[in-house]
């Protein structure tokens, strides 16, 4: 993904703020550009502002401060029924008292669109989420996802450019979670809109996006694609939200040809890629991810500090083999290895040795 | 799996069959049930439903004339009133038999109020009659049709000889003529002479006035309602205090207070004739006539819509007037093709309930109703307390039941009783 230019944005927020109370603020100085096209998911835990900035670029919050614009005009003063902008809501928000096909009629009722017209788009939509032959039914008589897919219909069906969805699969179970995610992306893709995904999972913001933001107390903490999101978090919010991931806490000792090396609160020594620290003395909080610790020494480059540990649980997942370790007085440390013929099997007790690649492993703020 | 395949009912473990195995093991628990509703049970069967049924069949009993005058009601089968003359010696002498043993009851006078009833002037004949009857030998001291005469030559009349006949079964339709303005006459059912027709027009006064009262509490309710259901926790139950507050007064002191607001020496009144905007011998009539009475009714009755409706609002998901506006509609559209439509069980609910209350209601119209705004429920508070027609009130009482069932009835077939939450 480019980084997108003035030119083709989209959607902008420019130094956008909002407050409810007129205390405090909920969305700090937000700044935010997408092009078209562009699957972007607003990620962070509750409270963190991500729908707050949904609902502003939806019409249903007004900005305390700041310039929201959709195409390059600003929407600060547009009602909501003006925008354009398709929504799918969190409990999907379909009409009772509505038939299916009288759900996804509304919109170009309200456009005053011809009857044929309007069958023609209804029947057509509802072939594209594959729910033909429900077009006479209630959404009460429907099955969450099916619900799921008509809301989905019922927001595209305008054809709008813009399409918010505010924690779409919350309420379904796991594996039809999974399911609508990959057909939600591929219908985006294959309709070209944009799409602005709110959530509060993060594999689903990591399996769904183009670029994922992620937010924390009202400010976005990173923007970037899944795997730079993952493989480099910019911070220890981020790093700690995103998958799963073990900290060590030390002091910088050095930093030369671009590998900090860190004093570990018990006095060990680690190699690290220095993200947001510069000098030394400075605290940190080093983040590595439990399936780049390595442990057979044969694996490791030489020379690089390695840390003593001791098993302490063995947890057999299938696929991986999860293993908690005590290291550097933490009891929390988690490493992962596959479940591959050649795989050693700690046993709780046993004494090992572990280490890792130093750009693996990443000196955050503190 | 091998019950499936066995022929015979299930079984349970023991051998027994399966459904007689399960109601046993419920016996218990819907014993308990029951014992739980008991008391209630009863209580609405005494005070509640035997009143009913009792209202219901003195609507049409009559039993007073063949047990009070049982000879008289046997010797007058035999006449016929087309003849246009007085009935026989017969009749009058069974009349005297039956009187004496009358007298002696004191029960002469009850069939002459019944009788009076149907024909003003009954009562003071029996009275009479009966003081007199009383010194007679019934063996020897007849003929007693010229002693009646004599007594008072009423008694050679037709239509009073009519009256006791056409009342002498132990059944009657007459209460529930009377209640339509109808009447039995001479040859058979007809209308009553305009100046004694006075129930058809309540009825339909009562029914319009109760209409009007329950739209009024519809426009009047419905903001309120929405406003409860959206504000902040906070300030709706302090809204819903405010309208609560009613509940909290007697009602007796709140008609009261609407007599002190309307009245022409009223508050309201002498505010306007104070700001010059009406004559001070040009007062607004407000109290005693229909336009009190709704208005009265209306503030006492806004509760029982605003709570219904009210609780349906609560129900109602925010998200649908955003979904709705997302997708393009106006905040009316919105408001009337998606919230509205929800809401109408609310307001089918609060309907009925202020519509039923209000053909029932007594005391408002009653204080405030002058003779112009009062309802069919005062004519019947009248004939159970004043003129101890109690047939005539059950009659009345049943007409308006029968028609509000009717109502409700109607209300399912086109909106759907289902459709009515009252949350």
């Amino acid at each position: 993904m480019t980084a997108p230019t003035g030119n083709d944005a989209f959607v902008e927020f420019e130094r956008v703020q909002k407050s409810y109370d007129g205390e405090t603020l909920v969305v700090k100085d937000l700044n935010l550009t997408m092009p078209k096209g562009e699957f972007l998911t607003m990620l962070g835990p509750s409270g963190s502002g991500k729908t707050t900035c949904l609902m502003m670029l939806a019409g249903f919050e007004t900005a305390t401060h700041g310039d929201i614009r959709l195409g390059g005009i600003s929407i600060n003063n547009i009602p909501p029924h003006k925008r354009g902008i398709g929504m799918v809501f969190q409990n999907y928000a379909l009409f009772p008292h509505m038939t299916i096909a009288e759900n996804l009629s509304f919109p170009l009722e309200v456009r005053k669109m011809g009857k044929s017209e309007r069958e023609e788009k209804v029947r057509r939509v509802l072939d594209m989420v594959e729910m033909g032959a429900f077009g006479g039914r209630r959404p009460a008589q429907l099955s969450g996802g099916q619900q799921q897919r008509i809301a989905l219909a019922r927001a595209l069906v305008f054809e709008p450019e813009l399409v918010l969805m505010d924690e779409p699969l919350g309420a379904l179970d796991k594996q039809l979670r999974e399911k609508m995610q990959f057909e939600i992306t591929h219908l985006a893709h294959r309709l070209g809109i944009t799409v602005v995904y709110v959530t509060h999972d993060q594999t689903e913001a990591l399996t769904m996006s183009d670029r994922v933001a992620v937010f924390n107390d009202g400010v976005i903490q990173q923007l970037a694609p899944p795997d730079v999101l993952y493989e480099e978090p910019s911070n220890s919010f981020v790093a700690q939200f995103i998958g799963e991931n073990n900290t060590l806490e030390g002091e910088i000792k050095e930093i030369k040809n671009g590998i900090a090396v860190v004093q570990l609160d018990d006095g060990e020594l680690i190699d690290c890629k220095p993200v947001n620290v510069s000098k030394p003395g400075e605290r940190t909080r080093v983040s590595i991810r439990p399936e780049r610790v390595e442990y057979n020494k044969d694996r490791l480059r030489a020379g690089v500090h390695t840390l003593h540990a001791e098993v302490l649980e063995f947890i057999y997942m299938g696929d991986i083999f999860r293993t908690r370790l005590r290291v550097a007085g933490n009891d929390e440390f988690i490493i992962k290895t596959r479940n591959a013929p050649d795989q050693t099997r700690l046993q709780p007790g046993q004494q090992i040795e572990i280490g890792w690649l130093p750009e693996d492993c990443r000196a955050l703020d503190a | 799996m091998a019950d499936t395949t066995q022929n015979g009912p299930v079984l349970a473990a023991d051998g027994t069959p399966l459904k007689r195995s399960l109601s046993r093991a419920l016996r218990m628990q819907k014993t308990r049930a029951l014992m739980l509703v008991a008391p209630l049970l009863l209580f609405v069967l005494i005070t509640f439903l035997l009143p009913i049924a009792d209202m219901l069949f003195r609507s049409v009993e009559n039993n007073i004339v063949s047990d009070t005058l049982p000879k008289t009601v046997v010797a007058l089968r035999e006449w016929d009133p087309a003849s246009g003359e007085a009935p026989g010696e017969e009749v009058y002498a069974a009349l005297a038999a039956d009187l004496q043993v009358a007298e002696e009851n004191k029960t002469h006078t009850r069939v002459g109020t019944r009788l009076n009833y149907e024909n003003p002037g009954i009562s003071s004949l029996f009275r009479k009659a009966g003081r007199r009857v009383s010194k007679w030998d019934i063996e020897t001291d007849g003929p007693f049709k010229e002693q009646f005469l004599d007594m008072d030559k009423d008694w050679g009349k037709v239509e009073i000889w009519q009256t006791i006949q056409t009342y002498s079964p132990t059944m009657t339709n007459g209460y529930f003529l009377n209640s339509v303005d109808l009447m039995k006459g001479a040859d058979g059912v007809e209308v009553r002479p305009e100046n004694e027709r006075i129930y058809i027009t309540l009825f339909i006064r009562t029914f319009i006035m109760s209409l009007v009262i329950t739209c009024a509490c519809i426009v009047l309710g419905y903001p309120v309602a929405w406003l409860l259901a959206n504000l902040p926790t906070r300030s709706a139950n302090m809204l819903m205090i405010l309208v609560l507050l009613p509940f909290w007064t007697s009602l007796l002191v709140r008609t009261s207070a609407w007599k002190v607001m309307l009245q022409q020496q009223g508050v309201i009144n002498e505010t306007l004739v104070w700001l010059g905007l009406v004559a001070d011998d040009a007062r607004l009539v407000m109290i005693n006539n229909q336009f009190g009475t709704i208005v009265a009714m209306t503030h006492i009755l806004l509760p029982f819509m605003i709570l219904p409706m009210y609780s349906v609002m609560q129900t109602i998901n925010p998200s649908y007037l955003r979904a709705a506006k997302s997708l393009g509609a106006t905040n009316w559209t919105a408001f009337w093709r998606v919230y509205f439509p929800n809401s109408v069980p609310g307001i089918g609910a609060g309907s009925i309930l202020v519509f039923i209350l209000a053909i029932g209601y007594y005391i408002t119209p009653e204080l405030v109703g002058g003779t112009k705004g009062v309802f069919i429920s005062n004519r019947i508070a009248f004939h159970i307390s004043t003129s101890l027609n109690w047939g005539l009130a059950a009659a009345l009482g049943t007409i308006l039941l029968a028609v509000v069932l009717l109502l409700y009835w109607t209300y399912d077939k086109i909106v759907g009783i289902d459709n009515v939450k009252l949350g």
